[in-house]
């Protein structure tokens, strides 16, 4: 499985599904891929987030971190236009997602991978059907996307899980199937909360060394996490910016990290 | 996108997005029962409807078209003025033809009260004028010329017949389309129904698309088209069964002259595919209505 993963069969994967896919809409050229202007957000009662400004260069690798109910699965909702900020912009692409209808945003999302915390699946759907949503959604027919998938299920290791369902899966195997769901479409930017949460040491080095693949090949990472073990352990294999988020608001973390 | 590409893929469908709404229980229950049901009413309805509109024409033609001119006078006088009235009736404009009724049709006309041999000389009996209208008959003008030539001429022109039953035929017709549309808002409040509690219910679903990229629009229609098809078979099952019901109603006999009429005739059966249709359609709408709402809900 360990051979999977390292293998080198993914890049072309990317590149060939990045070429097919023909990214939709204009977009300012050289624009940051996602950036918070003045963000503040709150679910109703005080401020949550109070002024957030960030900004997610092409290519760039980042870490957010703070403490449990800090607000980094908001911020990341944020970034991926789930939420709209209480104040301030969100800028995906250079443009203002604000100004944008909900299938403009729904277009650019699929630009962007984002692994969810909880790692949601339609339950109905095996694994490989879950995979490849992505592909229905932006309209490319399941059949000249077989061989991807294959390569795909294989880069994550779970080809021989391709037709259980969700709910059969293990914590660690349901990261690795969002994380393929998250690439399948070769985003330019990868979202990732908590992708190690609930795997053991070992399964959290595989998940990222394929995250930090993924930023070799050219995407934009940016992991929630409060693991500051793998943190550590990412700064060994990639240049990684570390956020935290203190008090509502973000502030790059010392050099301990 | 266009209605025709959503048409395309209502027919079509497509495999993988088929799937995404997982297959429920009761909401696809209750819209197939649903519609089944207002199908088999509505055949009712519509049989209703075309038998008011067969009656309403049939009492329409035969009472339509055609006065009578009845003149009583004494016996001394009475051919004196059936040639008056029939002069008169010449010259007036939307008259196409005018004739006294001979001794022998009157006599006809009287024999279920009095017999063949009536012997009319015997009898005060008025003569009898028939007249068929054309285009342009005046009824009242008519009358008003015949009360100053003709003293003992009285015009009927059924109108007293014919009135009261063209309006109870056309009531009738009226209240058959008004149950096609009360049927087909009760499909479209039970689909719509069905439709919010299965978007309720897969508000996972709906976040986990939305999550991948997926438009209002590529949601929507997967919901849409399983409950367009859903009511589709719905109103084919309650069609076949309403239909088999009216074909096997007992014939009346000949004489009940309501009755004769509710059933489906020629090509009659062929409007009856419109009920699964109009089911399918209702749904349709109601559907995409209640789509939409959602999904702008839940954004
Ligand atoms: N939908 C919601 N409605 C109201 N409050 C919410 C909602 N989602 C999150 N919160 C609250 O906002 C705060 C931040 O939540 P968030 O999930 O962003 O934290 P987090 O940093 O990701 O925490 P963790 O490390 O535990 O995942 C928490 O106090 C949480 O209870
Ligand atoms: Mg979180």
């Amino acid at each position: 499985m360990l051979k999977a993963l390292t293998a080198l069969a993914y890049p072309r994967l990317c590149i060939e599904t990045g070429r097919a896919l023909g990214h939709k809409g204009a977009v300012t050229p050289g624009a940051c891929v996602i950036e918070l202007e003045n963000v503040a957000y709150s679910y109703g009662d005080g401020a949550l987030l109070t002024q957030v400004s960030l900004t997610l260069a092409p290519g760039s690798f980042h870490f957010l971190t703070g403490p449990s109910g800090a607000g980094k699965t908001t911020l990341l909702k944020l970034c991926y236009g789930a939420l709209h900020p209480t104040t301030g912009n969100t800028l995906f692409f250079g443009e203002d997602v604000s100004r944008m209808s909900r299938d403009a945003v729904a277009n650019l999302r699929r630009r962007v991978g984002v692994v969810h915390q909880d790692c949601s699946f339609l339950d109905h759907l095996s694994v490989a059907d879950n995979i490849r949503l992505p592909l229905s959604v932006a309209g490319r027919q399941a059949e000249e996307a077989r061989e991807d998938l294959a390569e795909l299920m294989a880069w994550v290791g779970l080809t021989e899980r391709a037709q259980a369902l969700p709910p059969e899966l293990s914590g660690g195997e349901r990261q690795r199937a969002a994380l393929a769901r998250a690439v399948i479409l070769s985003p330019d930017v990868l979202l990732a909360d908590e992708p190690t949460g609930n795997v053991d040491w070992e399964m959290s080095q595989r998940l990222l060394r394929l995250l930090v693949e993924l930023n070799r090949m050219g995407k934009t990472v940016l992991i929630a996490t409060h693991d500051l073990s793998l943190i550590r352990a990412a700064k060994t294999q990639v240049q990684a910016r570390v956020l935290r988020i203190v008090g509502g608001q973000v502030q790059q973390a010392g050099a301990d990290l | 996108m266009t209605w025709r590409e959503d048409l395309r893929y209502l027919v079509l469908g497509d495999g993988q997005a088929d799937r995404i709404v997982p297959p429920s229980g009761f909401t696809a229950r209750l819209t197939v029962f649903a519609a089944a049901a207002m199908a088999f009413l509505a055949v009712f309805a519509l049989a209703l409807a075309l038998a008011s509109n067969r009656l309403a024409h049939r009492w329409g033609a035969e009472l339509a078209g055609s006065s009578t001119i009845r003149i009583v006078a004494p016996e001394t006088q009475l051919g004196q003025q059936t040639e008056a009235a029939l002069g008169i009736l010449e010259t007036t404009p939307g008259v196409a033809f005018a004739r006294a009724l001979t001794p022998d049709e009157q006599r006809s006309l009287l024999a279920p009260w009095f017999g063949r041999d009536v012997d009319l000389q015997a009898l005060p009996v008025p003569q009898l004028i028939e007249v068929i209208e054309e285009e342009g008959f005046d009824p009242a003008g008519l009358r008003l010329r015949l009360a100053a030539e003709v003293p003992g001429a009285v015009l009927d022109d059924h109108g007293r017949w014919r009135g009261p039953l063209l309006a109870s035929a056309n009531r009738l017709r009226g209240l058959g389309w008004l149950s096609t549309v009360l049927l087909a808002a009760s499909v479209a409040a039970m689909v719509s129904l069905a439709a919010q509690a299965s978007l309720a219910a897969n508000a996972q679903v709906i976040a986990v698309l939305r999550l991948v990229g997926a438009t209002d629009r590529y949601i929507a229609q997967a919901f849409v088209r399983r409950f367009t098809l859903r009511a589709l078979g719905g109103g084919v099952l309650g069609t076949l069964a309403g239909g088999v019901a009216v074909a096997s109603l007992p014939a009346p006999p000949e004489s009940v002259g309501f009755l004769e009429g509710l059933g489906f005739a020629g090509a009659d059966w062929l409007l009856t595919l419109c009920i699964p249709l109009l089911c399918a359609v209702v749904a349709f709408a109601a559907t995409k209505t209640a789509a939409h709402r959602a999904l702008k809900r839940l954004a």
